[in-house]
């Protein structure tokens, strides 16, 4: 296992600041439909978060090598060789690869850590086994 | 580079694509060795739509009314469509070649995958309309990124397909991204001696790092193209993106195609397994309804099938790569079997990938010979491939051949030494590279099914009637492989075609003779109006019709009409109306589809075809040929004597019974007919009214002027 992001359920206050920060780190806009996380009330008081674990499947559905393991094991897509197809966001087990009609690319969580600094209730961290 | 003599060469500025199309289709000429653009005109968008209705507008109006397969004049266009090139929904990159066949004599339509119709089109080119022939060998290189065609002299150029495919990425590709963007057509030395030479349209595999081909088979495409003397067509396109097609609303083909991705993904390990076996699937569900060709369609099943059906190719497939013969394509059917090591003819000790089989191969090559051999299949597909021969005709043909030789109206003496006995692989193998040197019987039967009967019955005195019920052609074309003998509806399917006898137009047969849901003339008349109209519409957008059904949504048998797969319909509504930006209903598409069929029935009418009499089919797709065939399913077949025909079969010989089902079931066809016809808006003789047209808005004065003297 590598550089992966983790989330506690129990301390999270469902603020979705991470949401907001992710997609202001990446898209320079506050845009939850941006963010690479995405956290989920499900209005009776549970939360949960949809998040990019670096399970390394997706690499194997793109017909273009564009998504491989980097050597701290985060997946990451390589924009030039990307042709858009979004099979990796269709075959995700986890719908944790997203995609915006504003870009051909789809994005997702490489564990850079920003939100896990904006956390207000430290409901975030970066493992790095 | 290459460092061929260069013809011809033509300049252009790659014109972008807006809304899938660029507005522009490249004519060359071989025999004048000229290039030029010609724009896309309205009447072409808003009538013809793209890819087999570009191929047929351009063809009408490059050949006239007797033009010949072999003359100058005919065309070989390719043209994939407005939707071919989206990268997001699954089957979205086929190209459709369009040209008068030399099995039939009427235009030939045929569907086919790789990157060369897409890349045509982001190299600035709506279709590629080829005329003339030339005085020496040819290729064609069109170079979208510098804006550049050339007709070069290739005269170090292989012929044979999986040679052109290292040519191209050795000679042609500087860097490894050009091998990416490029792609080629070629077809094999076999096309050159025979009518059912097919083209090979190539894609560079990345994670094989080889190139594979994808088959435009029927109809001897690959026969004109060599008879053109085109080695090969190559195409070199800018690095495509998700945006290549530049349509009107990406996010809602974007929406469409992550909802088929996460449908193959949650579904298909438990419906078709297209993703691990592809089309082979189907080998044991077709012999467990009795619709799997064995031994030339005398029988519908075998004992042996488990040594050739689905579970075995998945066994034999390279897994885990993702196989799609266009980006995005997850339904991922385009298996190969890597490192395949050959144990015949040129190319012997070679280790090569072999391009499927698909079901039809398996089906032709396989079953419908006797030969149920993975090994001897493999290789049967893999010098199909190669030579540029279309295995479904090549099977069929052999088969016929192979029934003929049982019958005794073949001989080693005629066949030259060749032991055709059904389930000879070695035999069927020496056949096809007899073919492919252009030797001994391989010359005869490379003629095609229909031209055999008359060289068995004119030179070897067989009986002409025995050989038009077993030959399994209609219109000059080979059946493909499904056996329609207890479904009346896929007769029609068969028969009532404008190309041939090819499933692409209707596969009815589960609805027809398993469901039961067609139980009316009118009923079936529906469908056989329905299903094939549908279908053409993939061919005129760039579309692969399997993930239409060969993956469905859990709740689809809830739908309203099922058969229909409702849900899959409205994507390709909302993808054609996202990429184009004209917005369409279901509907429409079936009126799209309607201009084009309508307008192919009249060329071929055109060309002196195309009425009644040319949709006939042999006894065999109807009904039991043979006293070994009838007894085969002795039970079943009296059944339907005494509870369909109404005739009690007690005490009947044999042969009386065959007899008075061949009666009973071919009043039926002649029945089917009129009610299809009737539905379609044609005359009794099969010929398009002067109202349909007017309709249809394509009563323009020249094909008004083909159907008047029938009306």
């Amino acid at each position: 296992m590598g550089k992966v992001l983790s989330y506690d359920p129990d301390l999270c206050v469902g603020c979705f600041v991470c949401e907001e920060t992710c997609s202001e780190t990446w898209f320079k806009v506050a845009d939850r439909q941006k963010s690479n996380i995405r956290i989920h009330d499900d209005g009776e008081g549970n939360l949960s978060a949809i998040f990019c674990i670096q399970c390394g499947e997706c690499t194997e559905i793109c017909p273009t090598g564009a998504l491989s393991q980097d050597k701290r094991g985060v997946v990451r897509v390589k924009k030039k060789l990307c042709v858009g197809c979004l099979a990796c966001v269709g075959f995700c087990p986890y719908q944790a690869m997203f995609y915006h009609a504003d870009q051909t690319e789809p994005f997702k969580c490489v564990a850079c850590g920003k939100c896990v600094q904006e956390c207000p209730a430290e409901a975030l961290a970066i493992l790095d086994e | 580079m290459t460092t061929n003599r260069v013809l011809t060469e033509f300049t252009y500025e790659p014109s972008s694509v807006e809304r899938g199309y660029t507005g522009q289709t490249l004519y060359v000429n071989l025999s004048e060795n000229t290039v030029v653009a010609k724009p896309v005109t309205d009447v072409m968008k808003e009538k013809f739509i793209g890819g087999r209705g570009f191929g047929l507008w351009l063809l009408w109006h490059g050949v006239n009314d007797d033009t010949k397969w072999d003359d100058p004049e005919n065309e070989i266009v390719i043209s994939s469509g407005p939707c071919g090139g989206i990268t997001q929904y699954p089957g979205s990159g086929k190209s459709l070649v369009v040209a008068i066949s030399p099995l039939t004599n009427i235009v030939i339509d045929s569907n086919v995958g790789g990157h060369f119709g897409p890349l045509l089109k982001f190299a600035g080119w709506d279709a590629l309309e080829i005329q003339g022939k030339a005085e020496r060998d040819v290729i064609v290189f069109i170079d979208g990124v510098s804006g550049r065609v050339t007709i070069e002299e290739a005269p170090d150029v292989p012929v044979d397909t999986h040679l052109v495919g290292h040519w191209l990425i050795e000679q042609m590709a500087e860097t490894e991204e050009d091998r990416y963007f490029m792609s080629s057509v070629s077809a094999g030395t076999g096309a050159e001696n025979t009518r059912i030479g097919c083209l090979n349209f190539s894609l560079y595999d990345r994670k094989r790092k080889s190139p594979r081909f994808k088959q435009a088979g029927r109809g001897g495409t690959g026969t004109v193209f060599r008879d053109k003397r085109i080695k090969a067509l190559v195409v070199k396109s800018p690095p495509v993106k998700g945006d290549s097609n530049h349509p009107a609303d990406r996010a809602r083909i974007a929406a469409a195609g992550v909802r088929l991705h996460k449908e193959i993904h949650d579904h298909d390990d438990h419906q078709n397994r297209m993703r691990r076996r592809g089309t082979p699937y189907l080998v044991q569900i077709m012999d467990d309804y009795h619709l799997l060709p064995v031994h030339n369609f005398k029988f519908g099943s075998h004992p042996d099938t488990p040594k050739i059906n689905g579970e075995v190719w998945e066994a034999r497939f390279t897994q885990g790569l993702p196989d799609g013969c266009w980006y995005g394509c997850t339904m991922a059917c385009s298996h190969a079997v890597d490192g395949f090591e050959l144990r015949t003819g040129p190319y012997k000790g070679q280790r090569v990938i072999v391009d499927g089989p698909e079901y039809e191969t398996i089906g032709a090559v396989g079953s419908g010979c006797g030969i149920f051999d993975p090994d001897a299949i493999l290789e049967l597909n893999f010098y199909c491939d190669t030579y540029g021969l279309d295995t479904i005709s090549y099977g069929t043909l052999t088969a016929f051949a192979m029934e003929c030789y049982e019958a005794g109206i073949l001989d080693r003496e005629k066949t030259g030494g060749l032991d055709l006995r059904f389930g000879n692989a070695e035999a069927s193998l020496s056949l096809l590279h007899q073919m492919a040197r252009g030797e001994g019987f391989g010359l005869i039967a490379g003629q095609g099914v229909r031209r055999m009967k008359r060289i068995f019955a004119q030179e070897y005195g067989a009986a002409p009637q025995f050989l038009q019920d077993i030959g399994m052609e209609s219109k000059g074309l080979e059946y493909s492989m499904y056996i329609p003998k207890e479904s009346l509806a896929q007769q029609g399917g068969y028969g009532l075609t404008n190309k041939g006898p090819q499933h692409d137009e209707a596969w009815l047969i589960f609805m027809d003779m398993v469901s039961n849901l067609l139980p009316t003339f009118e009923d079936k008349a529906e469908a056989l109006h329905y299903f094939p109209l549908f279908r053409t519409w993939f061919g005129l957008c760039g579309f692969c019709k399997l993930p239409w059904n060969d993956i469905v949504p859990p709740n689809n048998r809830d739908a309203d009409e099922p058969a229909k797969i409702p849900a899959h319909v409205q994507n390709y509504v909302e993808i054609f109306s996202g990429v184009t930006g004209h917005e369409i209903t279901k509907e429409d598409l079936i009126a799209m589809s309607e201009v084009v069929y309508n307008f192919q029935r009249v060329f071929n009418i055109r060309l002196g075809y195309g009425r009644r009499e040319h949709d006939a089919i042999p006894y065999r797709s109807q009904g039991p040929v043979t006293v070994e065939e009838y007894e085969a399913r002795g039970e079943y077949h009296d059944k339907q004597l005494s509870d369909v025909v109404g005739i009690d079969p007690a005490g009947m010989p044999t042969e009386e019974k065959i007899a008075t089902l061949r009666e009973y079931r071919e009043a039926q066809y002649e029945k089917l007919k009129d009610a299809v016809y009737e539905r379609r808006g044609w005359t009794s003789d099969g010929v398009p009214k002067l109202e349909t047209l007017r309709n249809l808005g394509i009563d323009f004065p020249e094909v008004v002027a083909v159907v008047d003297k029938y009306l």
